[in-house]
């Protein structure tokens, strides 16, 4: 190899590195796989399971997470100690573990599963832990099973590098290690977002997604029930991962025909409701540049997002957006006018199911705000993952189905819709559509990709709108969030508009998502596959949309009508009492 | 470095007022404020000597005498030990009592009371002076040397011998590097465990890029019955302080910490006074001695975690994280506390840095062994005659400190190991007694020098019980971050627990060893990778023992209660009963003037009824 090239040895191969963070990243690129619990591409390294040791010449036994490259380094993957090491630590771990695994949630998915069954361990020879600890489920979204806890930290670091939150913690010293809620409560007892960032980390069943399936089942088998699904824009895109389609491949015509396969009367699409978003957002931004008030405009789309703003900032809930998430536009929509276009069924009878890449929006369905004489607008949320299962259940086989299109009249989207489940889409598609309201001219170039990318949590874009100055910012992670609050708090605040996606990426890398945390890059796969919809739609505004402009025409008069607000608006409440705060 | 007065203070000058403000006290009788010594009610007596003392004359050229309260003696079985260097005396075990007897007969008559003198176990005659006694002849004090001499809360009691004399050299002769050329040198190693050439640490955090560097001390002393950093925190505070500000100096730091653990009051106390009066006597803080040189030293209070002493997981514990290990590299060198090059420093690694500097590199050097300089403290405990606090020149043997500092094993018994270098330490035997204490050959033979920690075990000591005292220990104190340490003390623990019971088979045994190998070579840190050495050094020289208590079911020591049986034996019983009314759990019974019988299901091992037999017909097998 050349002499300017960095390269180091795996198994006597020579190879090159350039900025990788670990020696890890460069075996993994290079074919050599060492399996871990604890490292987390995303994640900072935390070198705790010792499963990916491996022998360097000189430098003894090394965790190859935490080892950084070196020229000239003499790696061995798998080395008599190593392997007697890992095979301990597997060994040690499922003395200590919920070893239920047919009944498991995470079973065909488990890595501690995994690699018991790649290292052949069949004899576990240490002493079985005795005590069982109580399954912590009263949180919506996440479910914990200390029982099934290898205490890898993924999730307490997941929640404070994300988060910016210590929802999860380490608690205790020695064998009584464990990982829990804040002093000990229960996970609806503190200040958890619902992100499942710490569910989609979890190697184990330790925290899974609070199922909705067999509720959904039971509605679809019921005669007297027409239900009906909608499905958001970041689903489509990886849900094909769990039927060995490549991250990123669309595949809403699929989806389509796999929930009428499944039994579900009709099928929408969130995206629509997106559009519908941009329509109510986007006027109500201008309104407020226009006011020059409650700004800048904060997005109100992620659930997680809100629900942070409401427990830890009541005192900014000002600057949230009113509009509801696309989510709980289309329930309350599809409610009102389903059953008027449709005889046979009756608002009652009428069910709605979302499919979510979010955990999160299943705590945003209970809200009382979303609901109507006592009965919720979303009945029942799924995510990726919990639909996955279901086609897998009813003996679906995905990728032989017949694509098919969405229901109409809520089918149809735009671009600018399909663009939501990625971080920056939601504040693309509304400069789209506010320029053109603004300005009275089309917008010449709409692929605006200073706003796009998964990796980059924080950036800034600046709109010249008429000769007025507009800032755009987007941030995904709470823990981006927080700092522009802060900014926003000193008095050092740009920006107009904030975009804010809880989940690194945004929704695309969502808790409910397949698991993605096996590389930073599938993120990056999704949010391209929604670029490409985007890009091969017809239209790519959210105002262009013609079954918006009907549903404006027929239904909601105007972008912030009274009937748009009944149904399409919300308000936010002070959380602040019955978190954890109140105990402090 | 540029003087701010064109001239550095005058230490020289210091020194001689200090002297003088000493000598006009009078006569100076010295008791020991050590903890253990305090335990034994030394502030009362020192309160005694003040208040009888004030009007006291005593025989000779001084007019009064005067009570100095010191740091440990570190002979602290003897305490209170009160020591007159005038009278070329030293009390052992005073009692408030005493105190007058003290005063009347020896400080204003001239005559030693005799009963209060030590007696040499060995010839039983009484010896007046610490020269003579032979737990501090053997000894070479550097590190400790100013503890029990001086009053650590008096600043002038440092000064006046040499206190902050090193680091005045250093900053007039403004040279960092030749600083870390010296302290390399010396070949001074971490005293804290690791053994680390503490000059190449120093040259590294120097090299290091950084606006920001901090010294950080680390006196969260953890193994159990391990006090030689508190001796030195209590006893000669300056010490610690003018070797972290010569450091600071050689690597770049304006700031440091001392992170003691809130087990140690007394020294955190001391300490502050230390700082408090260094400062108020510009000898730290902002431009020390009339220099540019500035160093702040804070105090941080750790919360009793063991693995706090783990270099990393006390930077965590610094900055408000949980006292968890982080992976190394990077190494606190450049990137250490806050993010910013760091250098770590034991107590008494920080300790002798000042007498390096002061008495030179070739002095130290030519203390010691090959490869380990200097002398080494080690807390002497167990079943020697003399336990307390040593120090000797690295490369003594352990035949010399266990039979001539700790003057043999007590009541006539026979020696059977040590435990050296605390819970993460080995256990050595008999034929490792001429084996010179160093830092690689105790690697070699599987032990450590760690903290120091010594303790000298007899024959009545059951070898896999000691192994399982400290496995408990460190499977207690183990952070729960890696699986290794977490998960495989644990199971250690209950593999040794299960053959102090007699329940093991040999294939646990095999399982044991090959868990131990696995948590030494898998372990995050420190404390996971030499938690098994306890194990494995036993395995290594005492696999009978283990062995008997597998296969025999028996435990050689008699110490196992799940493996002693207790038996009457028939002939011997006259029936007399009076055993079975002492057994607790009633599990004795037969009838009058014929033998008992012992039920074996009911018998708790308890051994009451051995003692209560007056005709010695029950006996423990």
């Amino acid at each position: 190899m050349s002499e300017d090239k960095k390269t180091l040895f795996i198994n006597g191969k020579e190879v090159e590195f350039t900025d990788e963070i670990n020696i890890l990243e460069v075996m993994r690129k290079n074919g050599f796989n060492v399996p871990t619990f604890c490292y987390r591409p995303d994640l900072k390294p935390f070198g705790a399971c010792r499963m990916c040791v491996v022998e360097i010449e000189g430098r003894g036994i090394q965790a190859s997470c935490t080892m950084p490259p070196e020229i000239g380094l003499k790696i061995q993957t798998n080395t008599e100690r190593t392997r007697r090491i890992r095979k301990t630590v597997l060994e040690l771990l499922l003395a200590n573990h919920d070893r239920e695994c047919t009944s498991c949630e995470k079973s065909g998915n488990c890595e501690l599963q995994k690699y018991a069954e790649e290292y052949g361990i069949r004899n576990i020879r240490y002493a079985k832990k005795k005590e069982y600890e109580a399954i912590d489920d009263m949180n919506p979204s996440i479910v914990r099973d200390p029982n099934k806890c290898i205490l890898c930290g993924a999730c307490v670091r997941a929640c404070e590098e994300f988060q910016g939150h210590a929802v999860l913690g380490f608690a205790n010293r020695g064998s009584k290690t464990v990982v829990q809620p804040m002093a000990g409560k229960n996970l609806c007892e503190v200040d958890c977002v619902y992100c499942g960032q710490c569910q989609a980390v979890c190697p184990t069943g330790a925290l899974t997604i609070r199922s909705s399936v067999e509720r959904v089942w039971s509605v679809i088998t019921n005669k007297e029930k027409k239900v009906v699904a909608q499905i958001a824009p970041a689903v489509r895109v990886a849900i094909g991962e769990m039927f060995n389609l490549e991250p990123g491949e669309n595949s809403i015509g699929l989806i389509n025909s796999a929930l009428r396969a499944i039994g579900f009367d009709m099928v929408f699409d969130t995206n629509f409701s997106a559009d519908l978003t941009i329509m109510e957002e986007g006027t109500e931004f201008l309104d407020r540049i226009a006011k020059n008030q409650n700004l800048p405009l904060f997005t109100s789309c992620c659930p997680a997002w809100v629900r942070y703003m409401e427990t830890t900032h009541p005192d900014m809930l000002n600057h949230l957006s009113t509009c509801k998430s696309p989510q709980s536009m289309l329930s309350p929509v599809l409610k009102e006018i389903v059953p008027i276009k449709n005889p046979d069924i009756t608002r009652e009878n009428l069910v709605v199911v979302s499919i979510m890449p979010c955990t999160a929006k299943k705590a945003e369905a209970v809200r009382f705000e979303f609901s109507k004489d006592g009965v919720l607008d979303t009945d029942f949320v799924l995510t990726t993952k919990e639909l996955g299962r279901m086609i897998k259940e009813a003996g679906i086989d995905f990728k032989k189905l017949e694509p098919s299109k969405g229901d109409s009249p809520f089918g149809e989207y735009s671009g600018a819709g399909t663009i939501f489940g990625t971080s920056g889409g939601v504040a693309e598609a509304a400069v789209r559509t506010a320029y053109e309201i603004a300005t009275g001219r089309a917008l010449e170039n709409i692929d605006i990709k200073e706003l796009r990318g998964v990796h980059n949590r924080c950036r800034d874009v600046e709109f010249d709108i008429d000769g007025k100055k507009i800032v755009v910012r987007v941030v995904s992670t709470l823990k981006e969030a927080e700092k522009s609050i802060q900014e926003i708090k000193n008095g050092e605040a740009k920006f107009q508009m904030l975009e804010v996606m809880a989940c690194p990426g945004g929704c695309v890398n969502g808790g409910g998502q397949p698991r993605s945390c096996d590389s930073s890059l599938i993120k990056e796969e999704r949010a391209k596959g929604l670029y490409e919809d985007d890009k091969n739609l017809p239209v790519r505004k959210s105002h262009e949309n013609p079954e918006i402009k009907k549903l404006y025409e027929e239904f909601l008069e105007k972008p912030g009508s009274h009937k748009a607000h009944e149904l399409l608006h919300t308000s936010y409440q002070n959380r602040l009492k019955g978190s954890y705060k109140d105990f402090e | 470095m540029e003087l701010i007065n064109n001239a550095l203070l005058d230490i020289e000058d210091l020194k001689q007022k200090s002297i003088e403000k000493i000598n006009k006290e009078g006569l100076r009788v010295l008791i020991c404020a050590g903890t253990g010594c305090v335990a034994n009610g030394s502030l009362e007596i020192i309160k005694k000597f003040e208040e009888m003392g004030i009007n006291v004359e005593p025989l000779g050229a001084k007019e009064k005498m005067a009570a100095i309260p010191t740091g440990c003696h570190g002979f602290c079985e003897q305490g209170v030990l009160v020591v007159i260097p005038e009278l070329d005396v030293t009390y052992v075990k005073v009692k408030l009592k005493d105190v007058e007897e003290i005063i009347e007969s020896h400080i204003k008559g001239g005559k030693p009371v005799e009963r209060l003198l030590y007696i040499d176990p060995a010839t039983k005659n009484h010896v007046f002076k610490n020269e003579d006694i032979k737990f501090y002849a053997g000894q070479t004090r550097v590190s400790l040397a100013n503890c029990g001499e001086i009053n650590p809360e008096a600043i002038e009691d440092t000064l006046a011998v040499d206190g902050y004399r090193a680091l005045y050299n250093v900053l007039k002769e403004n040279n960092p590097d030749k600083v870390v050329e010296e302290i390399i040198k010396s070949g001074l190693r971490g005293r804290g465990g690791g053994g680390f050439p503490t000059g190449k640490k120093w040259m590294f955090t120097k090299m290091a890029q950084g606006d920001k560097k901090y010294v950080v001390c680390n006196g969260d002393e953890g193994d159990p019955g391990a006090f030689m950093d508190r001796s030195v925190m209590e006893g000669d505070p300056h010490k610690l302080l003018e070797g972290m500000a010569i450091a600071g100096f050689a690597i770049g730091a304006d700031e440091a910490y001392i992170y003691v653990r809130a087990e140690y009051p007394l020294a955190i106390q001391r300490l502050k006074t230390a700082i408090k009066d260094a400062e108020a006597a510009n000898l730290l803080g902002k431009n020390i001695m009339g220099s540019s040189f500035n160093f702040e030293i804070h105090i941080k209070e750790g919360a009793g975690a063991f693995v706090c002493g783990e270099e990393t997981a006390l930077i965590a514990s610094i900055e408000g994280e949980r006292g968890m290990p982080r992976p190394k590299p990077p190494f606190p060198a450049n990137k250490g506390l806050f993010g910013k090059p760091t250098l770590i420093n034991n107590v008494e690694t920080l300790a002798n840095v000042p007498v390096i500097m002061l008495k030179g590199a070739d002095w130290f050097a030519s203390l010691g062994a090959e490869t380990s300089k200097g002398t080494k403290t080690f807390a002497l405990t167990g079943e020697v005659n003399n336990t307390g606090l040593i120090e000797v020149p690295m490369g003594t043997t352990l035949r010399q400190i266990v039979f001539e500092l700790g003057g043999g094993i007590r009541n006539g018994k026979k020696f059977k190991a040590v435990q050296i270098g605390g819970p993460s330490g080995g256990c050595l035997t008999e034929e490792h007694l001429d084996l010179t204490l160093d830092y690689d050959s105790l690697i070699k033979a599987g032990a450590m020098v760690g903290s120091g920690g010594l303790v000298v075990m007899n024959e009545d000591t059951c070898i896999v019980e000691v192994a399982r005292f400290f496995m408990n220990f460190t499977q207690n104190e183990s952070c729960g971050k890696c699986v290794p340490c977490r998960e495989g003390t644990k199971n250690m623990l209950k593999i040794l627990e299960k053959i102090t019971r007699g329940e093991a088979t040999m294939e646990d045994l095999e399982l044991l060893e090959e868990l131990a190998s696995s948590v030494k070579d898998g372990s995050l840190c420190g404390l996971g990778k030499t938690a098994p050495n306890p194990v494995l050094s036993t395995l290594k020289y005492f696999r009978d023992e283990y062995i008997a208590h597998i296969l025999d079911k028996k435990c050689p020591a008699g110490v196992c209660t799940a493996l002693k049986v207790i038996e009457i034996q028939k002939d011997a019983c006259r029936g007399c009963s009076k055993c079975s009314r002492i057994c607790p759990v009633g599990a004795i019974s037969g009838e009058l003037k014929s033998p008992f019988t012992i039920d074996k299901e009911k018998c708790i091992k308890c051994g009451a009824c051995l003692d209560s037999c007056p005709f010695k017909a029950i006996v423990q097998k």
